[in-house]
């Protein structure tokens, strides 16, 4: 018997009336855990019952514990009929299973009913009572902590980064049951509730169990999303990045003053090397195939795209030993995985060596009605296979290893798009295993890595280049050659050197497509599928042109099936990379230049062309140190008047053409302004307006160029949904449609977010879906975060000047001591953390300490604060715990719809409430915030005809607990002999 | 391309000060629009008329969600739908719980009953406040009449307490609630000049000293119903002026008294009698509740007039008044001092407040 489960209800409040007569109900409740219940006793007449009840203790499996929700509903009791259900709550115990998290769950919880939203609040205490069992075969998996943050958590530090893990559940949806028919919508709504968190407990359990057998102790950046497949099922799947977690024991460690979280981030983890005695040389990590009942009878898989930047140059040698070193280590240590994969996004300093490019997979799979057991093919085969095909693009692109990685699906009828992309990249082995590396060979390589530049240097070879590049050599280092665009899909590393301000770039399309069935529906899919992504890389090429940019990060492309489109939309952070050449302008051409009105016309889009790259320029502060020719020298073999982008990436393919896999025509770099499509993307270039002054967007986690953020976040959620008229259903029409809802969307954003301003978007979220035959959903999730706008432009002034001068010292040393600048410019990198390890150990602070102060004031009539970010951390604070994952699924319905304000009304309310019983979550455990919050699903479906309307709504994140960096100050300077007691009472009787 | 569906939700709910009001002063959604974009806000901001009528829509959503938990304020502080920090929690409230003057003195003294409720059409068109605001207003006062009618303890407290306004706006409700309870006319023509302030001035001197709070605190009711053995005690007041030679030995222990130091000596002298008369006949009356109600209409028909009508500046009132209440003192023949300390300390408070233009 591994675990005790206990459990007391104290009390309800807000209950709604149940007896009309009197007002007022009769309220028990019943506490169900797996196949156990118990009851409260009847509390009459209130709408605020005291029950304090007994604890109701469950002895059960850890397995079961890990596996199953607490179930709690609240019913009003009536003597001659059915007892009436008043709402339910379910909740998730595993973060009780791991002992750094939380120890006990206490506290009021929204009473939820899938019909009528939240009705009411019950008080719970919730403990559990772990047993080490070490003779058992193991089937659970306690103690793994499981974080959605794409990066090392900040109060850890990462001892090894073992690699991928990824599992998936199948079922059968019970909405699509035969009992269905006969059973009532919230009895439907709630079995399907209920069964997703069983299935979302048990996969959680067998990711655990892999991270376990790879001798980890953690997931992070874990990411499971739902397939609500209809007829053919219900697949919850899952994937992460396994991890040997440390915990740095004392926050206080971190100095207080460091402002910005990327600061924080480079002194805390990995930078001493991993001295922990949990090295291991794991075998091949899992590829179990979860006996999944559905097939597949047709498949079709999409030739991708590989995205790096374009162009043509001449090879250079320096630096090469090192590189191939570097290739063969890194080779050694990612050649046992059989997915060298890394949901990370943002990585500890000298982790990411080279970036090679996006590689992204989609293949077109039909999902079969047919109950067909027998059927080898599973969801597990499909998701290797696009696994396998990114493997290969990234070695294509001479990289081991793909970080950013994500996977998404597209569902319509049964027909289902798989996508995977994910940035190609060289990593430093040292984090990702155990000791074959020599001490001193870590040190060359180490050396050999210019600082803010190194992971813009092509990892492929120069001589044998997987696609038409255009190479320069870099303009930081000098040494070594850089593509002139970047494009990936990680957060920009700490260390870049970023020139100016970034803002958000986004593609977007619609094709239309014939309505189908089955395999001729997936085969015109799939058809249409290369000249999307071909259509949106050219707009994001185009858009980052004419930002006078060079790079994007977080690139984030999603395309939508619909019955009768397809939609593409990629969102991605433009920034000017100070190590990359500078971009070119966008030079229109026609392609009849005899007509002198026409010539007219092209020169008059001409100008304004590039009057809005010189506006952009400005407004983002991109003045790049000018560099001389003499300075760059020979090697530079085209210099920078190429001004002639258009159409196609492979510009000037001159030289390497076999291997040109992205497709681009020799010949296509023209722009043929009579095409009247090529008029439209002209148009839609020059008709996205850059957001009021004070405003800036950003898809990734923080804004290149700012760096002093205030307190003051403000995380939202917008949702559009439009109809389109079917008259003019063209892909003209329907770009411009989808155009516009996009940049009206954010043009209300800016307007409601006003009194925010200066500030910035971040983590802009973006998702498309397409509900029904005419309706267009958009969803965005962002964070709005005001900052200091004096101290902003300070910094950035010195910033740039900063980099002036890197700049000028670089080339002057560049002549004449190129060896000694690498490691001159190599920041304080070895000590920091040695200063951090002490001031640990000599700050008496305890834990519990922290927890008392950021405890929420229960006792207090108000509601605690609870923040929500999809960031990674709060600014202006130190996360000092972590509570553990928030994975909640919801469902809400209604038959009134009128009558709950028309589907705005009635989807404000269900989003109002979804945030409201994450936050309740959190603060029962004892947080006081979500990060990595994310909405992954928001599946709403109406039907004004009958008054009704349906949502599905998947959010989760990491509850922590942060302290404000300020009191954080008060507490490490009064030392505290104050008594360290833990501000929740038992619950710590875990072995 | 038509919006089916447009939202936005915070984490901490957004409140925009200025819809708020739109939306409190009861105007429509494309009503509000216009008049949002009347203010110039569009040009601050660059933002387009779809942009400004989106977010409308969105904030007269979120109001409308609210306005359940306003209507028990102590619920808006302890639901947990709505993120939203304290100082905007109480603006919400006390914003909510505002009045017009103009719609106040309209129902100011009628019963808080459906009849007064069909009346709002004609006060809104009166008073050109929307119909939607008038029945947001007359629905608060309601209200907060049901859950204080009947609750012990001081009026100001229990209104405090169970719907959290600041001590200003309680103490308005206080009035309001005395006011409705009491039935008192204050919508007659000569009574037009008096402002609810004035009302709500007199209401807390009233419920101070003339309801049964005034001598016992643990009363139900306590603050809200006027003392009716104190009422029927005030018969004992006539005498003042029943009897003719405590009437003159009065009159000249006030005349002697202010001889010099009123402006309007004379008009007083004159008038002695007949004010004096008046206001003890109100006094007396008050054991008819008919009475009670015109308390108001008498007080101003029998006192405020004449001296008006002689030109009496406010000074001389006072130094009057102050003069006749405590020149009872001194008669000898009177024995109910402190009833007439009780009775004349919160009248001449009251017709103090109440002589002006």
């Amino acid at each position: 018997m591994p675990g005790k489960l206990k459990v007391k209800i104290v009390a309800g409040r807000h209950l709604p009336v149940m007896d009309r007569a009197s007002d007022l109900t009769d309220a028990f409740v019943e506490v169900k855990f797996g196949n156990t219940t118990f009851k409260t006793d009847v509390y009459l007449k209130s709408l605020n019952p005291q029950w304090n009840s007994e604890w109701f203790k469950f002895e059960v499996d850890d397995e079961d514990l890990q596996d199953e929700p607490l179930q709690i509903t609240v019913l009003d009791h009536d003597t001659y009929s059915a007892n009436d259900a008043i709402g339910k709550v379910y909740i998730d115990i595993d973060p009780l299973l791991y002992s750094e998290a939380a120890t006990v769950i206490s506290g009021w919880f929204p009473i939820y009913d899938t019909i009528h939203g939240i009705r009411g609040e019950i008080n719970v205490v919730v403990k559990v009572d772990l047993f080490n069992d070490l003779n058992r075969f193991r089937q659970s998996s306690c103690g793994v902590k499981f974080f959605c943050t794409t990066s090392i958590p900040k109060c850890y530090r990462a001892v090894i980064i073992h690699g991928f893990v990824e599992e998936l559940v199948v079922n059968e949806d019970p909405e699509y049951q035969w009992i269905d028919r006969i059973r009532t919508p919230r009895a439907s709504n709630e079995a399907r509730q209920r069964l997703i968190s069983l299935m979302s407990g048990e996969l959680q359990r067998k990711i655990g169990l892999k991270v376990l057998e790879m001798r980890g102790n953690a997931v992070v950046g874990y990411l499971q999303c739902f397939d609500l497949e209809g007829e053919s099922g219900l697949v919850v799947r899952a994937i992460g990045t396994a991890c040997t977690l440390d915990k740095l024991s004392s926050p206080a460690a971190f100095l207080p003053a460091c402002n910005s979280p990327s600061k924080e981030m480079k002194e805390s983890p990995l930078v001493h090397p991993p001295s922990h005695g949990c090295r291991s040389t794991h075998n091949s990590p899992i590829h179990t195939a979860t006996g999944s009942r559905l097939t597949q009878n047709f498949s079709v898989s999409v030739p991708t795209l590989i995205y790096t930047g374009m162009g043509s140059g001449s090879a250079g040698k320096e630096g090469g030993p090192f590189k191939a070193l570097l290739r063969q280590q890194t080779q050694s240590a990612l050649e046992q995985r059989e997915f060298p994969f890394f949901t990370l996004t943002a990585f500890p300093p000298g982790f990411l060596v080279h970036v090679g490019g996006v590689v992204s997979a989609r293949s077109v799979k039909l999902l079969d009605r047919i109950h067909n057991p027998d059927e080898p093919e599973t969801r597990d085969a499909w998701w290797a296979e696009i696994r396998q095909e990114i493997k290969s693009h990234a070695k294509a692109l001479g990289c081991h290893a793909v970080v950013g990685y994500s996977e998404s699906t597209s569902i319509c009828e049964e027909v289902c798009i798989l996508s995977a992309s994910g940035t190609a990249a060289v990593l430093n082995p040292r984090f990702l295993q155990d000791g074959t590396v020599e001490g001193c060979l870590e040190q060359r390589l180490e050396e050999n890595l210019p600082v803010g530049c190194g992971f813009c240097h092509i990892p492929y070879d120069e001589l044998n280049m997987p696609f038409p590049a255009h190479l320069t050599y870099c303009y930081n280092c000098r040494k070594q050659k850089v593509p002139d665009v970047l494009f990936t899909t990680v957060d920009l590393p700490t260390d870049a050197t970023v020139i100016g301000k970034g803002c958000l770039i986004q593609a977007r399309l619609c094709r239309l497509k014939k309505k189908a069935q089955a395999e001729a529906n997936a085969t015109a899919i799939s058809n249409l599928l290369p000249f999307m992504e071909y259509e949106v890389h050219t707009q994001l090429m185009n858009k980052l042109k004419l930002k006078g940019m060079n790079a994007l990060f977080g690139l984030r492309i999603q395309i939508t099936v619909g019955e009768n489109m397809l939609m593409g939309l990629a969102s991605a952070t433009g920034v000017y990379l100070a190590a990359l050449p500078t971009p070119g302008g966008i030079q229109i051409a026609g392609k009849t230049p005899n007509d002198g009105s026409y010539e007219q016309h092209i020169s008059h889009m001409q100008k304004k062309i590039n009057d809005t790259i010189a506006k952009n320029k400005e407004l983002y502060e991109i003045n790049p140190p000018e560099i001389s020719e003499e300075i760059i020298g020979s090697p530079i073999p085209e210099p920078r008047q190429r001004s002639r982008l258009l159409r196609s990436q492979s510009e000037s393919s001159d030289e390497v053409t076999e291997l040109d896999l992205s497709h681009g025509k020799k010949d296509a770099f023209v722009l043929e302004i009579d095409d009247t499509d090529a008029m439209e993307d002209v148009h839609s270039l020059l008709t996205d307006v850059p957001p009021p002054s004070g405003f800036y967007s950003c898809n990734t986690e923080i804004m290149p160029g700012i760096n002093n953020w205030t307190s003051e976040i403000q995380m939202f959620t917008s949702v559009r949904v439009i109809r389109l008229s079917s008259l003019n259903l063209t892909n003209q029409a329907l770009n411009k449609n989808f155009n516009d809802l996009c940049e009206n969307l954010l043009k209300s954003l800016y307007f409601k977010l006003r009194s925010m301003i200066p500030c910035c978007l971040c983590h802009v979220n973006f998702t498309v879906s397409l509900p029904e035959d005419e309706l267009i959903q958009v969803t965005v999730t962002a964070v709005a975060i005001t900052f200091d706008k004096n101290q902003a432009l300070q910094t950035t002034k010195t910033h740039v000047e900063k980099s002036l001068q890197r700049a000028s010292t670089d080339n002057e040393e560049l002549l004449q001591f190129p060896l000694e600048l690498c490691s001159d410019s190599l920041p304080s990198h070895p000590f920091p953390p040695a200063k951090a390890v002490t001031v640990e150990k000599a700050s008496p602070m305890g834990e519990g300490n922290f927890r008392n102060r950021s405890a929420p004031p229960c006792a207090n009539s108000t509601v605690g604060v609870v923040k929500m970010t999809p960031l990674s951390f709060i600014p202006g604070a130190k996360i000092t715990k972590y509570l553990g994952i928030i994975n909640m699924f919801f469902i809400r319905e209604t038959t009134s719809l009128r009558e709950e304000g028309g589907v705005s009304g009635f989807l404000h309310a269900f989003i109002a409430e979804v945030f409201a019983m994450v936050r309740a979550h959190v603060a029962a455990l004892g947080g006081n915030a979500v990060v990595s919050y994310i909405m992954k699903q928001c599946v709403f479906m109406e039907n004004p005809n009958k008054n009704q309307a349906q949502c599905l709504i998947n959010v989760s994140g990491d509850a922590v607990v942060f302290v404000r960096e300020s009191e954080l100050e008060v507490v490490s300077t009064q030392q505290p002999t104050a008594n360290c007691q833990p501000s929740c009472t038992g619950g710590e009787v875990t072995t | 391309m038509t919006s089916e569906l447009d939202i936005f939700v915070g984490n901490t709910t957004l409140i925009d000060e200025d819809v708020y009001r739109l939306w409190l002063d009861g105007y429509s959604v494309s009503d509000a629009v216009s008049l949002r974009v009347r203010s110039g806000i569009l040009e601050q901001t660059g933002a387009t008329a779809a942009v400004l009528q989106s977010d409308t829509m969105d904030h007269y959503r979120t109001f409308h969600m609210l306005e359940r938990l306003l209507h028990a304020p102590p619920k808006l502080l302890h639901q947990l739908i709505f993120q939203i920090p304290p100082s905007r929690q109480a603006l919400l409230i006390e914003r909510y719980y505002a009045f017009d003057e103009a719609f106040v003195r309209e129902v100011l003294g009628k019963k808080l009953s459906k009849g007064t409720k069909k009346d709002l059409d004609d006060i809104s068109t009166k008073t050109g406040i929307t119909l939607k605001s008038c029945r947001r207003q007359f629905d608060n006062f309601k209200r907060v009449f049901k859950v204080v009618e009947e609750m012990r303890g001081s009026l100001v407290d229990n209104i405090q307490q169970h719907f959290l306004l600041s001590d200003r706006l309680a103490r308005d409700y206080a009035a309001i609630v005395f006011f409705a309870n009491n039935r008192f006319e204050t919508g007659k023509k000569k009574l037009q000049y008096l402002s609810f302030g004035d009302f709500a001035f007199c209401a807390e001197l009233m419920i101070q000293n003339w309801t049964l709070g005034a001598v016992d605190s643990q009363v139900a009711d306590m603050d809200v119903d006027l003392d009716k053995e104190f009422l029927q005690d005030l018969k004992e007041l006539k005498m003042l002026v029943a009897d003719k030679d405590l009437l003159d030995l009065h009159k000249s222990l006030v005349c002697t008294a202010l001889r010099g130091k009123l402006g309007v000596f004379s008009e007083m002298e004159a008038n002695f009698k007949n004010l004096s008369r008046g206001l003890v006949n109100v006094a007396a009356k008050l054991t008819h509740n008919k009475d009670v109600r015109d308390l108001f209409v008498d007080l101003v028909e029998k006192f405020v007039e004449p001296c008006r009508s002689d030109h009496w500046p406010l000074n001389d009132v006072r130094l009057f008044l102050n003069q006749y209440s405590a020149s009872v003192h001194s008669l000898d023949g009177f024995r109910h001092q402190a009833l007439w300390d009780r009775y004349m300390g919160t009248l001449r408070g009251c017709l103090l407040r109440l002589y002006h233009d």
